[in-house]
């Protein structure tokens, strides 16, 4: 025993070294559970509220860019308006595909939040984008998030009252379901963690006749994020030797580089759809 | 100025110039610039070995609160706050009368090249445990090495430009003072 002691005594800075390498490298493996309990609370509100008034400042240099984005925005959304279109036909009725059966009434499945992007990074093998909006106005853990331009950001990984913390697309457990818009094929779209703004899209089978320049789609297959909005744009497409599947390298509609203002995506049916997958898992 | 408040003002510079500015910096995919470990290589020679590497574990994990993803930085400040005494013993000789200075610097150390030593020898162990934690999640080796070369060199000219543009009045301590 008093050996044990003599050994602590002798050795403490190194122990104690290890000890705290041991913790730290605790923190990354468990990152998941640890840090919505204990990180995500506090040490969210403290430096989101010190990049919220750096992105005050840095935004001043970007207003032309953001300016343009919104016009861009306004202009889709111009050209979605019930008097641009003409229905020439009265006995032509539009058919609203729900899951409650009433002709009368549309249920709406998805409302679009706007927030403001006042953190983000692009050069970390795992990227994080920071929205200062949070819980207290609406935003939840799992909601999708797109840019002005209808393309995909991200997924809300965390929020707190003020601030939502979103997993960028460049990060490397970000999984989405693409498809190939002309084609069809859907296929799972990851980022490899090298360059910026470059996508990775397996499982598009060898059979299909894609062609540099096809655009990719969300699928719709995930609660987080609605089908149609755009992902990227196919840039080079390479024989995978050992599957019968295509490598794409897309590259991806929304610039990480120049983020300014986001829309958060939720789905009413979201709560619905994970708590008939959770009564699955406890069956099995 | 007093130690204590002096390094209490340094951290919280440091932290907030490494995360508000130089985070934003982009110069290549390759290359991330870290400035804010300095911190470590400035303070006190004569500091408690268990408290330099507490110091350490906080100043990574400040520098993780604004990434988001904690452990990373706080693993490689305690690794460089480890070793820092060892490097100061092999650098300078242990005699209390030629090290009569407070902190490293470039005069304390007796000239550019130790000191160049110092700096670069602890800004490549943090970039490679660093970026040795991040790439085990992409099993990369030369991605890894390049990556930790051309940082390590990018930091250690942002180190040596801090070093000619911040002032440290370095007193003599003597016992007669």
């Amino acid at each position: 025993m008093r050996n044990i002691f003599l050994f602590i005594g002798r050795h403490f800075n190194l122990l104690f070294c290890l000890l705290l390498q041991g913790f730290a490298i605790y923190l990354i493996v468990h990152y998941s559970n640890y840090h919505q309990a204990v990180f995500g609370e506090s040490a969210n509100q403290v430096t989101g509220y010190i990049n919220k008034q750096s992105s005050n400042f840095y935004n001043y240099f970007k207003l032309k860019k953001i300016n343009d984005s919104l016009l861009s925005a306004n202009e889709m959304l111009y050209n979605k308006l019930r008097h641009d279109f003409e229905i020439p036909d009265t006995a032509s009725l539009m058919a609203i595909d729900t899951l409650k059966i009433d002709s009368l009434t549309k249920y709406r499945k998805f409302t679009y939040l706007s927030a403001r992007v006042v953190a983000n990074s692009v050069a970390q093998p795992n990227n994080y984008i920071i929205l200062s909006r949070g819980s207290n106005r609406n935003l939840r853990t799992g909601m999708g998030v797109i840019t002005p331009g209808n393309s995909i950001m991200g997924v809300i990984t965390s929020t707190t009252g003020d601030y939502a913390v979103v997993m960028s697309l460049l990060h490397k457990d970000t999984r989405l379901s693409g498809k190939l818009a002309r084609r069809g094929e859907t296929g799972q779209v990851s980022w490899d963690g090298k360059i910026p703004n470059i996508l990775t899209m397996t499982g598009v089978p060898k059979s299909s006749k894609v062609t540099v320049g096809d655009t990719v789609i969300t699928s719709g297959f995930s609660t987080s994020f609605p089908a149609g909005l755009l992902i990227g744009r196919v840039e080079e497409i390479y024989a995978e030797k050992s599957t019968s599947n295509f490598l794409l390298k897309l590259r991806s509609f929304t610039n990480f580089n120049n983020l300014s203002y986001a829309f958060a995506i939720d789905n009413v049916q979201q709560i619905a759809v994970n708590h008939l997958l959770d009564s699955l898992k406890n069956i099995h | 100025m007093a130690t204590i408040p002096k390094n209490i003002i340094r951290f919280i510079l440091l932290v907030l110039f490494q995360a508000l500015i130089l985070d934003h910096i982009r110069l290549h995919q390759m290359i991330t610039p870290y400035l804010y470990f300095i911190f470590i290589l400035w303070l006190p020679f004569k500091i408690n070995r268990t408290l330099l590497m507490l110091l350490g574990a906080c100043l990574g994990f400040a520098i993780d609160g604004f990434r988001h993803h904690p452990g990373f930085h706080m693993a490689a400040c305690v690794l460089i706050a480890y070793l820092r005494p060892f490097i100061i013993n092999v650098l300078i000789s242990q005699d209390e009368e030629v090290n009569n200075y407070e902190e490293p610097s470039i005069r304390s150390m007796g000239g550019l090249l130790p000191y160049l030593i110092y700096a670069g020898v602890l800004s490549l162990l943090h970039n490679a445990w660093l970026f040795l934690l991040e790439a085990w999640q992409f099993g990369d080796a030369w991605y890894f090495i390049l990556k930790t070369g051309l940082s390590t060199l990018v930091t250690l000219a942002l180190v040596l430009i801090t070093e000619l543009i911040v002032n440290r009045p370095q007193k003599f301590r003597t016992n007669t003072a």
